[in-house]
């Protein structure tokens, strides 16, 4: 039966906690769609011959016939086919920058707004996790084991995809919990850590290990893996060392990297009640950047209880690299955009607490070699935020460990790991790399992706091998 | 899980536990540490390692009960697990080529100081130590230091036991007897590396500093244990923590691990409380 489409130029609108209420809690802030709302939000997809969304996600899920399920109220359907490329749905509908992926492609974007792939992405896996009963299928052991290094979305991808192909997967994990990024770093009100949760119990379910507490490089080197009787590996460790700016004052007290601020409260919860986790409750803070760990800082730093909240970034609100929902949710929550602004110095009182920021107005020059302008200083422009608190989030540059603890891997001169190719084959026999060890700090979906394409070549290595 | 197979009350303030945990005694080496959780809901706490027993498979900590993690640690025993133990993390110290070398080590600082005097001793370096304890009741690890060190220095501030002093003083009086030192390795509390380095500046002796920041994760991911060294951020989980005591800016790390005193006294008592009404019910 042919369904009646929807034309509503207008994607159906996310229901979302109101923003003076949730800037002062930790729950999700982004409530999902109801099942009505979705199977409508469905219909508006063309189901177009092209599938040009497809071609824009990093794991090229099959986007229409998914929704087209939806529409048909096929929710198990649905979630089946996004299962076949993707290992963490619940998680990308909620963090996956979809305007710049799926939904910049959609052809229904062109005369009004795209249709509401990551939403309805969303609802389909939290339908899924609410009601569907069925244990996942152990898939049949095909006698192989492989070794993963790093328990956050790339890792978790490239072993959910090796354990359904029979592989049997060990992740080795360096902190006490698993989940990576998406445990320590992006807040409980973005990605409740249930979730997170439900989706390694489902992993764990089809037969991966995990084993926490191990920091491959250390405890183990990647040779030791491989007298272990694993036959490949595959580093997905993720990004490492913040970045700081050089400037005088970036050791006073009250100057954190966003990883040690957001470590803080999610990982270690420092946001409930009688954490032992000590964190400093900040009247006014600076947060420099303006990708989404900044707008996480940011907001965070809010829920704590901060009057005031700047992002400080020194290019112009175009040129935010955050999603741009988040960037939506922070002004609404009451985040201060200083853009154009650029940090040159923290000052300190007598007890060498921050006290101060001294900043420069910035404006844009002649575009750079990323394409976008570059920021120059505006003479005479200086200035001092009152802060005490200031949060940097300029990214980070990658973990030293494995790379100094195995010979042969090759590292590029920002001590990313080489891959050769789309696949992950680092300069090792048998090793493989992704995510941010690989590209630097970048994102949850491009990290799956590249976890997705490395287990697909392991496997077809392996197969080749024996 | 992290099973503790002994535990000794060396001093009234200051515990050692052995710890069940083979893949780290297999890889430890001196100047090393680890992170521990005491429970579930524990801070992650790090603490250099004291001891290895690589055909036990144990790890040894000395530790200071000095804040809410540390007395929560000082609860569980014998047969008790911990929930979290991961290591060996960091840098092992630096010991090839030393002929002659002066450790020194100020209160539970003896405890890491004493396994680098050791595997100093045991690659036939000349090991002098010298050790700095409030008092005689604080004193740790005498007999272990004596066996490996052929002079050994025991310094009080009180006088209560060895000679009353700093451990400077010994030192000085060392280096102005004629001993000549190929380096110096002081670890302690941050005030007394700052002197020592100090001291060893003026003598122009290469002086080692380990160093104890605040930090969460210790794999380099955090940022929060950056210290300044020679003009230069370090991250002591993956840099460390092993430093050049002359390079090292002593002044803001003492300011930078003051951070969280309140919270750390408020934690202190609130355990405490907690304790007392345990024991109560």
């Amino acid at each position: 039966m042919a369904i009646q489409k929807n034309m509503d130029p207008k994607k159906c609108p996310m229901p979302v906690q109101d923003p003076q209420i949730r800037r002062t809690n930790f729950n999700e802030v982004a409530l999902g769609y109801t099942y009505e709302m979705a199977v409508n939000e469905a219909k508006r997809c063309l189901n177009c011959k092209n599938k040009p969304c497809r071609t824009a996600c990093p794991v090229q899920i099959d986007i229409p016939a998914f929704i087209e399920r939806v529409a048909n109220e096929d929710m198990e359907g649905a979630y089946r086919i996004i299962s076949q490329s993707s290992s963490l749905p619940a998680v990308c509908g909620r963090v996956c920058p979809q305007e710049t992926q799926c939904e910049s492609k959609c052809v229904r974007g062109i005369k009004g707004e795209p249709v509401g792939i990551g939403r309805l992405e969303r609802f389909v896996a939290d339908y899924h996790r609410e009601h569907c009963t069925e244990k996942p299928e152990m898939p049949v052991p095909n006698g192989h084991k492989v070794a993963v290094i790093g328990a956050g979305p790339s890792g978790l991808t490239a072993a959910g995809d090796l354990a359904k192909l029979g592989y049997k997967v060990t992740v080795y994990e360096a902190l006490h919990l698993a989940g990576g990024v998406l445990v320590y770093g992006i807040p409980e009100f973005r990605l409740p850590k249930i979730i997170v949760q439900k989706e390694i119990d489902n992993l764990k379910a089809i037969g991966v290990d995990i084993e926490t507490n191990m920091v491959i490089g250390k405890v183990l080197t990647i040779d030791e893996l491989f007298e272990m009787g694993n036959e490949a590996v595959y580093i997905g460790s993720g990004a490492g060392l913040p970045r700081f700016m050089n400037i005088p004052g970036e050791s006073l007290k009250g100057v954190y990297s966003a990883n040690e601020y957001l470590t803080r409260i999610n990982l270690m919860k420092a946001y409930k009640e009688g954490s032992k986790t000590p964190i400093k409750h900040s009247k006014k803070v600076a947060v420099v950047g303006g990708g989404n760990v900044a707008m996480d800082a940011a907001r965070s730093a809010k829920r704590m209880g901060a009057e005031e909240v700047y992002i400080v970034y020194r290019r112009g609100m175009q040129e935010l690299p955050a999603r741009k929902e988040e960037v939506e949710h922070a002004e609404e929550e009451g985040i201060i955009f200083k853009t154009l602004t650029n940090p040159v110095e923290v000052l300190g009182d007598e007890n060498g607490n921050v006290c101060g920021m001294k900043c420069v107005e910035m404006e844009l020059g002649e575009p750079d070699e990323s394409g976008r302008r570059r920021p120059v200083v505006k003479e005479g422009s200086e200035f001092v935020l009152d802060v005490d608190t200031m949060i940097m989030s300029i990214g980070t540059s990658p973990n030293p460990l494995i790379r100094s603890t195995t010979p042969g891997l090759e590292t590029n001169k920002h001590g990313c790991i080489v891959t050769d190719g789309d696949d992950g084959l680092t300069t090792r026999e048998g090793v493989y790399a992704g995510g941010d060890a690989v590209t630097g700090a970048a994102t949850v979906i491009l990290a799956m992706g590249a976890g997705k394409a490395a287990a697909k070549a392991i496997d077809k290595y392996i197969k080749e091998k024996n | 899980m992290y099973k503790i197979v002994r535990k000794k009350e060396l001093n009234p303030t200051v515990t050692l536990m052995e710890i069940e945990a083979p893949l780290i005694a297999a890889k430890a080496e001196p100047g090393q540490f680890i992170i521990f959780r005491a429970k579930e809901d524990s801070e992650r706490v790090p603490l250099t390692i004291a001891d290895f027993d690589r055909d036990n498979g144990t790890v040894t900590i000395i530790f200071q009960i000095v804040g809410g993690a540390t007395m929560e640690l000082n609860t569980l025993n014998e047969g008790d697990c911990l929930h979290d133990f991961v290591g060996p993390l960091g840098r092992p110290s630096e010991t090839d080529g030393l002929k002659k070398v002066a450790v020194v080590g100020g209160g539970v600082g003896c405890a890491i100081a004493y396994p680098i005097a050791k595997k100093l001793h045991g690659l036939g370096c000349e090991v002098h130590s010298i050790t700095g304890f409030r008092n005689k009741d604080l004193v740790i690890l005498e007999d272990e230091f004596k066996e490996v060190s052929s002079v050994l220095k025991m310094m009080t501030d009180d006088g209560s036991y060895g000679e009353k002093g700093l451990v400077t003083n010994a030192l000085e009086e060392l280096i102005k007897s004629g001993n000549e030192y190929d380096e110096v390795i002081a670890i302690g509390p941050v005030i007394m590396m700052k002197f020592v380095s100090n001291l060893t500046k003026k003598y122009n002796i290469k002086t080692i500093v380990s160093m104890n920041p605040i930090m969460i994760d210790g794999t380099g991911m955090c940022g929060g244990c950056r210290l300044t060294v020679g003009g230069e951020t370090k991250f002591a989980c993956v840099d460390g923590p092993d430093f050049d005591g002359h390079l090292v800016d002593f002044d803001e790390a003492m300011r930078r691990g003051a951070m969280y005193k309140d919270f750390e006294t408020n934690a202190r008592e609130a355990s405490c409380n907690l304790l007392k009404q345990e024991v109560k019910g």
